[in-house]
């Protein structure tokens, strides 16, 4: 719906005449809700923006909210609601801050008998519902994105290359190898050679249920890469159940340093250099 | 552990997480027929093949996972459904070492190797379905 010609609908009016009353109002209801967590400067530069930008849109159809006219108010709203996802707000309250602001609008329209007024009011109400639906979109979606987020750092930090004797690295592989998580510990495995300057690393497998061709050849990339800089790999741990796979499968570890455990390999690397680990008789 | 299952499940196949799901669904089937943990073993590795191979060549689909019974013995049947382009050629398909994309092209017939039952039926333009079966030794 847009003006007549000549005038302005009279809730845009309305609303521009009592900006600052309305807004003060907006943020105390606000506040009072979301009880503290944010103080009143913050929420009042929040909506003063946003009520910048939703004012051109009053009488705009609110059914649409993907149209460009929706481009700048939308990416307000992302913003707004990114923050509240990181700052602890639930879903409610964050959606609760623009429905706030209906019942401030019905309270500055009250007792006016113009139902051409009242008309008004209600789109705009719907308006607004549609922008609250949206932050409840925005919301999700930012929360989401945090999830898988954090799920990338646990992923770094399940999967640890650590450095167990001078010049030898270890990575203990366990549960599920999909391919982004190989592709991780693979990549900084071959970080760590770099910069520990080590030239063993042992890659130990027990704790891993399956091997398939795509973890394999991961598995024998990374020992392709390490041993162009100079660095040996050993696989050990390879349980039966998945040895006997690995065949039927037809992959060939080729020349591949394997070892039934981590202590084997260990010992194999120290071996190679010029290391040998013996049992002290006992005096 | 997932409460036991009854009946097919299905998941569907769209990125690389649903793989891994597959790969856990038919897991669970394997140890709730009580396969050998080297049966269990191949089988989810042959899941994990085909199920990628329909996410990647396949363009995405859906797994159906149940157990079975041959009124001999109990056994788990996973099938792989893509609308994909389908394989035009299944000897090279089926060849070790074969692969029209950047992989080993050990997975489609690695994964024939490691189930009693593999049937494929594939047709060009309209998609490939694999089924696999493990019977309980
Ligand atoms: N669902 C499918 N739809 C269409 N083509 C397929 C499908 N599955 C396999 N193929 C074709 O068969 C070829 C061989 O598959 P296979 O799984 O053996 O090897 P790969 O996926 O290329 O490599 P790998 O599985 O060893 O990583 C593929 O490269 C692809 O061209
Ligand atoms: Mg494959």
């Amino acid at each position: 719906m847009t003006s007549d010609a000549g005038h302005a609908p009279r809730l845009i009016e309305l609303l521009r005449t009592n900006t600052e009353s309305l807004i003060d109002k907006w943020v105390d209801a606000v506040a009072v809700l979301l009880r503290g967590r944010s103080t009143k400067a913050e929420l009042e530069s929040d909506f003063k923006e946003f009520f910048a930008v939703l004012l051109p849109l009053v009488g705009t159809d609110g059914r649409d909210t993907s149209r460009p006219e929706f481009a700048e108010i939308r990416s307000l709203l992302e913003e707004y609601s990114r923050n509240r996802v990181r700052s602890g707000f639930t879903p409610s309250e964050t959606a609760s801050s623009l429905f706030s602001l209906k019942r401030e609008v019905f309270g500055l329209t009250e007792g006016d008998e113009d139902p051409e007024l009242f008309r008004q009011v209600l789109e705009f109400s719907s308006l607004l519902d549609a922008l609250g639906l949206l932050t409840f979109e925005f919301y999700a979606r930012a929360r989401e994105e945090i999830i898988r987020e954090q799920s990338e750092q646990l992923l770094e930090l399940t999967t640890p290359v650590v450095k167990i004797w001078e010049g030898v690295l270890a990575v203990p592989l366990v549960g599920t190898l999909d391919s982004a998580r190989t592709q991780v510990v693979m990549e900084k495995l071959l970080e760590m050679l770099v910069e520990t300057g080590s030239e063993h690393a042992i890659i130990d497998i027990t704790g891993v249920f399956a091997v398939d061709t795509q973890v394999a050849q991961h598995l024998l990339k990374t020992v392709v890469a390490a041993r162009l800089m100079g660095a040996e790999c050993i696989v050990s741990g390879i349980r039966p159940q998945i040895a006997q796979t690995i065949v039927a499968l037809g992959i060939e570890f080729g020349d591949i340093v394997t070892k039934a455990s981590l202590a084997d390999a260990l010992r194999h690397a120290l071996r190679r250099d010029g290391v040998d680990v013996v049992r002290r008789e006992v005096v | 552990m997932p409460p036991r299952s009854d009946g097919p499940e299905e998941l569907s196949i769209t990125g690389d997480d649903d793989v891994v799901r597959v790969r856990q669904l038919v897991r669970t089937y394997a140890q709730q027929t009580k396969l050998s943990l080297v049966d269990q073993t191949k089988l989810v590795t042959a899941a994990s093949e085909l199920a990628r191979n329909t996410l990647i060549y396949g363009g995405g689909g859906f797994a159906r996972v149940e157990e079975v019974n041959d009124g001999r013995r109990a056994g788990v049947r996973a099938s792989f459904h893509d609308e994909g382009p389908g394989i035009p050629d299944l000897t090279l398909a089926l060849a070790d070492g074969w692969s029209s994309g950047s992989g080993l092209g050990l997975g489609l017939s690695g994964a024939r190797r490691l189930v009693d039952q593999f049937d494929l039926d594939t047709e060009v333009g309209r998609g490939t379905v694999v089924t696999v079966v493990k019977w309980k030794r």
